[in-house]
């Protein structure tokens, strides 16, 4: 029973992110393919934590924390440029 | 006892599941900026801490190995993914993305008018 649920959630889990992939494509801004691709990296976080209960083994319990740190890195930058245009600002040299 | 648990494990993993849908469809079908990201922001992350939950318990009864970096995950998550949200839709509305035609209030515009008009006359 529990084997059936866990594949039912991968499929739903993957149907999920083809159609955030159709937002990335079609996204009429830049804002909206931030935003799809940033719940990508979450829906991402769900099929590590899947696959690990069907693969039986806690080795990739490491990956959910690195890849949530690495999205939240990725939007935050992407933010940044799309308001002020520049990621890093450099008004120090003076 | 087993059996119980199994239940237990079985409804995180298929209400996060169906959460993480239900997200999608709203990313997807809503008309506008804002409301897809409060669409992603915050149904997408209560599924994944959903499915997050059932992992742990299923580690914890099942394996008998007490994950830490599952309960980090999920305070992480927790935390990160609403303030992600807000400051992608901070920069969208600087960088001029239009409302939807039906959006019948913008109390930003009028605070920043105020602010420019206040400046300005300073």
């Amino acid at each position: 029973m529990l084997e059936i649920i866990i594949r039912l959630a991968l499929l739903f889990c993957s149907i999920s992110m083809m159609g955030l992939i159709y937002r990335v494509i079609k996204g009429p801004s830049v804002a909206d393919r931030v935003i799809a691709l940033d719940a990508i990296g979450i829906n991402l976080v769900a099929i590590t934590a899947l696959i690990s209960i069907v693969l039986n083994s806690h080795a990739f319990l490491e990956i959910i924390l690195l890849i949530g740190i690495l999205a939240f890195i990725g939007t935050v930058a992407f933010a940044k440029y799309l308001e002020k245009g520049v990621i890093i600002e450099r008004e120090r040299n003076h | 006892m087993s059996e119980i648990i199994n239940i237990l494990i079985g409804f995180f993993i298929l209400a996060g599941a169906v959460l993480c849908l239900i997200a999608t469809f709203g990313v997807i079908r809503l008309p506008d900026v804002y409301t897809r990201n409060h669409a992603a922001s915050k149904a997408a992350t209560l599924g994944v801490m959903f499915i997050l939950l059932g992992t742990f318990i299923y580690f914890y009864a099942l394996e008998g190995h007490f994950n830490s970096r599952l309960i980090l995950g999920i305070v992480f998550l927790f935390m990160t993914s609403p303030v992600s949200g807000h400051l992608i839709n901070r920069a969208a509305y600087y960088s001029g993305v239009k409302l939807w035609d039906k959006t019948v209030r913008d109390d930003l515009k009028e605070y920043n008018k105020k602010m420019m008009g206040k400046s300005s006359a300073n």
